[in-house]
């Protein structure tokens, strides 16, 4: 019992250091992309694993709240891509450009025509 | 919109998995949780049920199940993979981007497999939805390798969408 413990603590270490390196990633990457939508792109991603790493590593630390934690896991993963939609769509129609370093619009002639 | 009416069947089960939602959370046998529970479900599904088009009963095969878990699989390994792809763009100094917004059509009829299917756009490597019109996708993608809907097809929805059609191949 007490090695399974262990065992589950410094996986839990391991999934919590992990999930802290994928954010870090994420917010570097806010920084350096150039425009909105590159920059959605970097964020969703990065802060949906890697919040979702740092629950699953504290539930594997307290094996008792792991139920409620893989709830908010399933909730993450549902919510932050729709989140990001929101704001890509809400962005573009709002007149936004993004950034080309060759124009491919698919979408602008849809929603002007 | 896939308009579905009210009825006692579809009630009960969409109250069943709202409070099995609830139960998740509070994972307690107290009387005063599981009353409290069910008042808010049964508030909750009432109000909900009309909406509610995730999960028909009909979906719940042995089959379906399999589909379901690999599906989750495939997803899992995109989105380890896109946060690889994230990480590799970021640190490079040179920041290898050639952004562009890209369309494709989609088979798939049923709304929440759209749904479904739009947020695993997201949350794979350097795509990302911006918005869905009827049957298409349009997508902001980090490095556009292909401009013509059909090659997009196949570079970006159709793992995905494989798994997809065999669940909800037919049902609207």
């Amino acid at each position: 019992m007490d090695t399974l413990n262990k065992i589950l603590e410094f996986a839990g270490l391991f999934f919590v250091l992990l999930g802290s390196i994928f954010l870090f990633l994420g917010a570097l990457g806010i920084y350096r992309m150039p425009d909105l939508y590159n920059r959605l792109q970097a964020g969703t991603k990065a802060s949906t694993l890697g919040a979702m790493s740092v629950v699953l590593g504290v539930g594997l630390m307290q094996p008792g709240w792991l139920i409620k934690l893989i709830v908010i896991i399933l909730f993450i993963g549902i919510s932050n891509p729709l989140s990001s939609h929101a704001l890509a769509r809400a962005s573009h129609r709002s007149g936004i450009r993004p950034f080309f370093k060759k124009k491919i619009d698919d979408y602008e002639e849809e929603v002007e025509s | 919109m896939a308009v579905k009416r009210f009825t006692l069947t579809r009630y009960v089960y969409t109250f069943l998995i709202v409070y099995l939602i609830w139960y998740a959370f509070t994972t307690s046998l107290q009387p005063a949780e599981i009353i409290t529970g069910i008042v808010l479900s049964l508030i909750v599904s009432y109000i909900t049920v009309v909406n509610f088009n995730c999960c028909d009963p009909i979906l719940i095969t042995p089959s379906h199940i399999i589909y379901f878990i690999q599906y989750f699989f495939v997803f899992l390994v995109a989105l380890i993979k896109a946060n690889f792809d994230v990480a590799r763009r970021v640190i490079n100094p040179k920041l290898p981007i050639n952004p562009g917004i890209v369309s494709f059509e989609s088979k798939l009829q049923n709304h929440f497999a759209k749904m479904v299917l739009a947020n695993s756009i997201t949350l794979t490597p350097g795509t990302l939805t911006i918005d869905v019109i009827g049957n298409k996708f349009y997508i902001h993608w980090i490095d556009v390798t292909a401009e013509d809907k059909e090659a997009v097809y196949k570079e970006i929805a159709e793992p995905f969408e494989k798994v997809l059609l065999k669940i909800y191949g037919s049902s609207k």
